[in-house]
């Protein structure tokens, strides 16, 4: 019975880390067909970032939330400006080109931004885990629980809803969706594809950059945390289906609760969890799970 | 090929023959690696040519290498020739296993898929206490038809073999695009319905091409391991996949000899990014590869074709 | 226009790449040296998640013991300037990458760069690449991290070597400390990473616990990802498990981050930890590390040190340029260059070069007092070193704001070691035999 429950609480906490890592980038996927390896150095930016916040709020003793906060609009604003920097200098020299050529692109993006982080931040790790440490944690059921675990479960929840809502009721969403519909047709009636295009990337990279804020008071914030990073993305993204919020939700709730379920029960396959999962749902739908209805074009 | 792109290529394959015994032993050993990597790219274009690029073409890489590895470790046979042979033989019966399934997919799907597949051989391996786990284990040096070469011409042995296995394999390719089933790659990567209509199956078609890039990961594995002398599981890691997809997409589709320019050119910008910077080598390698994308957007190997034309204009 | 534009651009290109090329070159070419200097490779992670614990502390330690020895500064008797007198010229390379680019490097090292001697690696993985080729190149090669005992037990070697114990000893240290500090032990845990380091060192600490205590037995048995760093499902694991202690050689990142997730959590008020590589990062958790934890450096290294004048010089020098006290893997790095310097004293005859094959020669055997304690070349037909380990306690102590190890039990290299001729997992699996224990 404890059991059960610990998986459900873990399965709950690892898919929310993999949705608030995999939203950002499903994003991108869906509306310009580009998959963003340089996803990871949003990451790994948004995390040193939050880093670095922390270092700032400890030293001046702000009180726990205000801290927090600042911490996450710090890791979004870099998002931000990464986002601008790299849609406008780099990807408008590519957005006629192959799509591979532009996968090409960002991952050697993804390299030179890699060394960027040393060139800012050194070789050294860094620890940010105030937020974490003053959240403290609450016993249920017997299973002691972090605090801020039940934090990020909330707020992958709120992101869920977040997107969700825009995309069915606000102006931009209803474009974004045609967009990842058709765009050759959504372009013909009259809808700013370039614009779209702009704003769904920096919107993305402040999600990437997010996701590593919030991740970076667990983790240590060391080099190279942006590459597994990239290839866990992928992974749901593939299950879920290009361009799909519900399908990342899905998809990084089924990775969740396997894994857990593999941790705890039979700790020997849980390094094959994620991709035997992704093999598995790609055997029974081609297309992930969300697969939108395409027009066969002859 | 054309008749004069078989000349070229034929005084190429004259050349670095050649010119190996006069070269330093440093640059002979890169090459060959690279030369051997070589072939992974190959295989990659030919998938590409179809529009399909795969993220885990390292894993016949990696079946390769470990069945040259194996088969050394547990019969004692270490004939190069024969050892090369086993490891494309061995991918290729698991690239005709899978490729029942991988046939399929298409765009992201066959990409995340066939990664899936070779992260899944790779959790087989790290599992796989007696053969070492991550710290894998060494190759036993070949011989060559008998004929087991001194420490200071193996190095040489090595290379000749893989520009062999390069020269045959690049010849057979070249054949191979040449053919109905390699003319059919462009159309397929254009419009699979319309190929389908035509009375084709698709599907066998691109079964084909993951069985042929298959083979040839098997190849290069195979000769990587010979070369290197070690064999261990990240050689079946994504991040082995994704650097093969690199140069593939780095040397263009346009031409055999690409992959093999684009092989030796990552390599040796590789090696040279950590001479020059040992702390910021991926900053060098990324900024070297960002600029060769701006410029020569289709790849090294549109240098070529861009001479061709510009003769072809001229005339 | 259009044309001139593309030519531009080409012309530009060229230019930057024939100026990086001669460029390259001209690193390459030595400056006129005044006596003939040694040329060292010193090889290690400077890049990825292995560089902050321990790449670039074995880096900073050559570099500032190479510094030592170049101005003649080095304790007695390694106080000769250079190696034999001759200046040491070190060049650092990565060793991030896969084993192709390893080897790639390494050759690039011996027969571009052609260097005397390299000293490095971190990885197992890279250490049993590079054996073969550095006796195919007689090249004189001295591993300073890496921790598996296969190194020498598949193959006689002739040029290479290994000063720092291999990793069997940091185990079998850590069943005696555990069960003679925690006598009433009845199960345990364990926390590995999923790869050759973590399930060696959990097969060998299994394996010395079922040597020593056989009715203790193990009950949650995890291993996660390598650089996973969420621990959630596995922190929650371990508390529904009944086991008083918990091993684990989870190192730096890896490590900090199971710290935090389990403290906000409160599993080290459950089980007390066996960290053995703990060492390395109490200087960056401070009071984050729980107190009580058994702390183990693979060695005899850092705090856990004895306080003999060679050791109090490292740390000096080490501190002062570093700012930070040098961990285990700077200890490790220093103990090589020492026991290199030695030999290469030993076999050169004056105004002559030793050959590869007379410091070999020399290196054989040899015995020595390192800040890490007395270092003898015991196993591997004199190839491998063996020191003493020791094992501690954790304080932070609230007053000086300060880390501290205390308890500290030594084990002589003798106790925790295989002896001379037997594979350390062949001793481990038939109960330590011959372990010389006080």
């Amino acid at each position: 019975m404890l059991t059960s429950f610990a998986i459900l609480t873990d399965g709950l906490v690892y898919a929310a880390y993999l949705f608030i890592v995999a939203i950002g980038l499903t994003l991108i996927f869906g509306v310009m067909k580009i998959l963003n390896v340089a996803h990871g150095s949003f990451y790994a930016f948004g995390a040193y970032g939050a880093a670095t916040a922390v270092g700032i709020y400890a030293n001046a003793d702000w009180p726990a939330a205000l801290g927090f906060l600042f911490m996450l609009v710090l890791a979004m604003t870099i998002g931000l400006v990464m986002g601008i920097i790299l849609e406008r200098g780099l990807l408008r020299q590519v957005y006629g080109k192959d799509e591979v050529i532009t996968v090409l692109v960002t991952y050697a993006t993804f390299l030179i931004l890699e060394d960027v982080i040393v060139l800012l931040w050194g070789p050294q790790s860094y620890a940010a885990y105030q937020p974490m440490v003053s959240a403290g944690n609450i016993e249920i059921g017997g299973l002691v629980l972090s605090n801020y675990d039940i934090l990020l479960v909330a707020i992958a929840a709120a992101l869920a809803l977040l997107a969700y809502w825009s995309l069915k009721f606000t102006r931009y969403g209803w474009l974004l969706t045609t967009v990842i519909f058709d765009r050759e047709t959504a372009a013909a009636f009259g809808v700013n594809v370039t614009l779209i295009y702009t704003v769904t990337f920096i919107i993305g990279a402040m999600l990437g950059a997010l996701g590593g804020a919030v991740m970076a008071p667990k983790i240590a914030v060391t080099l190279g945390i942006g590459v597994e990073v990239i290839v866990l993305a992928f992974a749901v993204v593939a299950i879920g289906g290009m361009g799909s919020i519900e399908g990342a939700l899905v998809g990084a709730l089924i990775v969740g609760i396997c894994r857990a379920a593999a941790v705890h029960l039979v700790p020997q396959l849980e390094l094959f969890v994620i991709y035997g999962v992704m093999a598995l749902v790609l055997v029974v739908r081609p297309y992930g799970l969300f697969v939108r209805a395409q027009p066969r074009k002859i | 090929m054309s008749g004069r792109g078989q000349l070229v290529g034929g005084l190429m394959f004259l050349f670095a023959t050649a010119a190996a015994p006069l070269l330093p032993d440093w640059i002979v050993s890169l090459a060959t690696v690279a030369l051997a990597n070589a072939l992974v790219v190959l295989g990659l274009v030919v998938l590409w040519r179809a529009g399909l690029v795969s993220f885990g073409q390292a894993i016949y890489y990696c079946i390769g290498a470990y069945a040259v590895a194996l088969t050394a470790r547990w019969t004692g046979f270490r004939d190069a020739f024969a050892l090369v042979v086993i490891g494309g033989v061995a991918a290729g019966l698991v690239a005709a296993l899978i490729g029942f399934l991988l046939a399929r997919y298409r765009e992201i799907f066959f990409a995340m898929l066939s990664l899936a597949l070779s992260m899944i051989l790779y959790g087989v391996l790290v599992k796989t206490e007696s053969l070492g786990s991550t710290d894998g284990f060494s190759v036993a040096t070949p011989t060559f038809l008998g004929f087991a070469p001194h420490r200071d011409t193996l190095g040489l042995s090595l290379y000749w073999l893989t520009l062999g296995v390069d020269a045959v394999c690049a010849v057979l390719i070249s054949a191979y695009y040449r053919s109905v089933a390699g003319a059919l790659a462009a159309p397929i990567r254009d419009n699979e319905i319309r190929v389908e209509f035509l009375g084709v199956s698709v599907a066998s078609v691109v079964h084909a091409k993951v069985v042929i890039s298959g083979v040839l990961g098997g190849l290069g594995g195979a000769l990587a391991a010979l070369t290197i002398g070690h064999v261990d599981p990240n050689m079946s890691y994504w991040t082995t996949s994704g650097s093969f997809v690199f140069v593939t997409i780095l040397a263009g589709a346009s031409s055999v000899a690409a992959a093999f320019v684009g092989s030796l050119a990552y390599e040796a910008v590789r090696s040279f990014a950590f001479d020059l910077m040992p702390q910021l080598w991926q900053m060098t390698l990324g900024s070297v590869l960002l600029l060769t994308i701006l410029f020569l957007p289709n790849g090294l190997g549109s240098l070529v074709s861009r001479v061709k034309r510009r003769e072809e204009a001229k005339s | 226009m259009l044309q001139s534009r593309r030519r531009i651009r080409y012309a530009l290109a060229g230019s930057a790449v024939a100026t990086a090329v001669i460029a390259s070159a001209q690193a390459q070419q030595p400056a006129a040296p005044a006596a003939a200097p040694v040329k060292l490779g010193i090889v290690s992670f400077l890049t990825g998640p292995a560089a902050s614990p321990f790449g670039i502390p074995g880096r900073n330690g050559a570099e500032i013991v190479i510094e030592a020895f170049n101005s003649g500064k080095a304790p007695p008797p390694f106080d000769k300037v250079g190696l034999g007198g001759a200046k040491i010229e070190a060049k650092f390379v990565d060793e991030a990458g896969s084993a192709a680019n390893v080897v790639t490097e390494y050759r690039n090292l011996v027969q571009r760069d052609q260097v005397d001697a390299v000293i490095g690696y971190v990885s197992s993985g890279s250490c049993l690449a590079v054996t073969p080729v550095a006796e195919e190149l007689k090249a004189l090669t001295v591993l300073y991290d890496c921790g598996t005992p296969r190194i020498f037990e598949e193959k006689a070697r002739t040029y290479v070597f290994r000063v720092s114990p291999h990793a069997t000893m940091d185990n079998v240290a850590a069943a005696r400390y555990l069960l003679a500090k925690k006598k009433n032990l009845t199960s345990y845990s364990g926390l590995n990473q999923n790869y050759a380091w973590g399930q060696d060192s959990w097969r060998d600490f299994v394996g010395a616990m079922k040597a020593l205590a056989p009715t203790v037995e193990a009950d949650k048995v995890l291993f996660p990802k390598l650089f996973a760093g969420e621990y959630g499902a596995e922190v929650s694991t371990l508390l529904t498990s009944k086991s008083q202690a918990l091993h684990t050689s989870f190192y730096d990142g890896d490590l900090e981050a199971f710290v935090y997730q389990e403290q906000t959590r409160g599993l080290d008020k459950r089980m007390t930890m066996i960290m053995t590589t703990g060492e390395a990062a109490i200087w960056r958790l401070r009071d984050k590390l729980p107190d009580g934890t058994i702390i183990g450096g693979r060695g005899a290294n850092g705090p856990l040190a004895a306080d003999t004048p060679i050791n109090k010089w490292f740390q000096k020098i080490y501190t002062d340029r570093y700012n930070i006290p040098p961990t285990y893997p700077a200890y490790q790095m220093a103990q090589s260059l020492l026991g290199l310097k030695l030999a290469y004293e030993k076999a050169a005859k004056p105004g002559v070069k030793p050959t590869a094959d007379e410091v070999a020669a020399a290196f054989k055997g040899i015995e020595f007092e390192g800040p890490a304690g007395h270092v003898k070349m015991a196993l591997g037909d004199g190839h491998q070193g063996i020191t003493e380990t020791a094992y501690g306690i954790y304080r932070f102590n609230k007053q000086s704001r300060e880390p501290e190890i205390v308890d500290i039990v030594r084990y002589p290299a003798e106790c925790v070691n295989p002896p001379a001729g037997v594979d350390a997992d062949k001793w481990i699996e038939e109960g330590m035999k011959g372990a010389k224990c006080n």
